[in-house]
């Protein structure tokens, strides 16, 4: 397993007041997303474990543009991989967003 | 509807429990994950690919597990178990019914030694928890059925619920023709497969109480029904279940095909079963199916 960790800073606060969230799950091409409403509201953490070796770079550009258009700030999120292309891990990140925005 | 085949565990619980009602117990933020897989350099799932917690179901309390099927193929290994054999425990304690819903291939194969443990454990504790009247209810349509040692815990609910994409047994299908050859039984053989392991085969034989479609919603009637039984288990039940399955062996046990055990069941269309809508095929099977109860 590659595991990789990303430091974002961002001024987009996630909404809401749920705790933490989860979606989809480690299969093959998917991706299991775990956040948690546990930093300091200017900040986001990423942390990858991916069978997947060696595409550290694709990583960093889906998340930057995750962070770039989602509000983030204050989520830790973990991330458990399963082979997922960029457009799903993309896509269960905002999935993800969504969900700990609901209120609780 | 929502498809209960195409549903996550979490999914299912939502569908089954009364809304905002369920509660996790040991969930993904505590990272209780399998301390087998790192070793073979594979991925894990923070839940260990089971939900368990405590919830209501039509405003009555219960405790539910939920297998991921999609998280190496639902199976079983030493966390993954644990967590049902904690749950089966706080049953017996709070005389709380169980629900779980199967969704596995057996036993996680990198951690075979925890893994058959588990399934000694959850069998020993889903005896006990019903010998002191609780309720244990398999719920079985999930795309990974319910093989293996999960076929062993099936076998020891006090009621089983399963759809026609759900699949029951011990021996999965790939197993046999790997260790049997494709003569003997061929895996890739959809109808056949369906034929001997299926939803509607199952519900025939008198191997599981209900027979539903697939939807959160009819997993969740027929939940609310099962529960309302008693479960008792005594050496009378065992007993009785005993004559129960001698009686079928003697009907049934010279067949080798599915279609003959439903004609010698006295369905008149066999070869029409495996075609017929829920409502069509219970209106047909129900009347003539073996008994399902071990304690009639």
């Amino acid at each position: 397993m590659e595991k990789l960790t990303f430091q974002f800073e961002t001024n987009r606060i996630a909404a809401g007041n749920r705790k933490q969230a989860i979606i989809g799950v480690v299969a093959s091409g998917n991706l299991e997303i775990l956040l948690e409403r546990s930093l300091p509201p200017g900040q986001c953490s990423i942390e990858i474990a991916t069978a997947a070796h060696g595409f550290g770079p694709v990583w960093e550009a889906v998340l930057s543009d995750f962070v770039s258009r989602r509000a983030a700030g204050g989520l830790k999120i973990s991330i458990n991989d399963g082979g997922a292309r960029p457009d799903t891990v993309a896509l269960r990140l905002a999935q993800g967003v969504r969900m700990i925005e609901v209120e609780s | 509807m929502s498809s209960w085949y195409e549903a996550s565990a979490r999914q299912r619980i939502d569908a089954l429990t009364d809304p905002a009602s369920f509660e996790e117990f040991i969930g993904p933020e505590d990272r209780e994950i399998s301390p087998h897989l790192s070793l073979f350099d594979l991925p894990e799932q923070f839940d260990d690919g089971i939900v368990v917690g405590r919830a209501k179901l039509a405003g009555k309390p219960i405790l539910i597990a939920a297998q991921e099927g999609r998280f190496m193929g639902g199976a079983f290994g030493e966390v993954h178990g644990a967590k049902l054999t904690g749950l089966l425990r706080a049953a017996r304690k709070l005389n709380w019914p169980v629900l779980i819903l199967f969704d596995t291939g057996g036993v996680r194969l990198q951690e075979a030694n925890a893994g058959e443990m588990a399934i000694a454990e959850i069998m020993r504790e889903v005896v006990l928890a019903r010998s002191e009247g609780v309720a244990v209810i398999g719920l079985i349509g999930g795309r990974s059925g319910c093989f293996g040692g999960g076929g062993l815990i099936a076998g020891c609910c006090s009621a089983l619920i399963i759809s026609e994409q759900g699949r029951l047994s011990v021996t999965g299908p790939e197993v046999i023709e790997t260790n049997r050859g494709a003569e003997e039984f061929d895996s890739k053989d959809r109808a056949l497969v369906w034929r001997v392991t299926g939803g509607k085969h199952r519900y025939l034989i008198g191997a599981v109480d209900r027979f539903v479609e697939d939807s959160g919603e009819a997993f969740r009637q027929a939940a609310v029904k099962a529960l309302s039984r008693p479960a008792k288990l005594n050496i009378a039940v065992l007993e009785a279940e005993q004559k129960r399955l001698e009686t079928r062996l003697s009907r049934f046990g010279a067949l080798t095909e599915a279609r003959d055990i439903w004609s010698t069941l006295g369905l008149l269309r066999p070869e029409a079963i495996p075609a017929l809508s829920v409502d069509a095929f219970l209106a047909e099977g129900t009347a003539k199916r073996e008994t399902a109860d071990d304690a009639r």
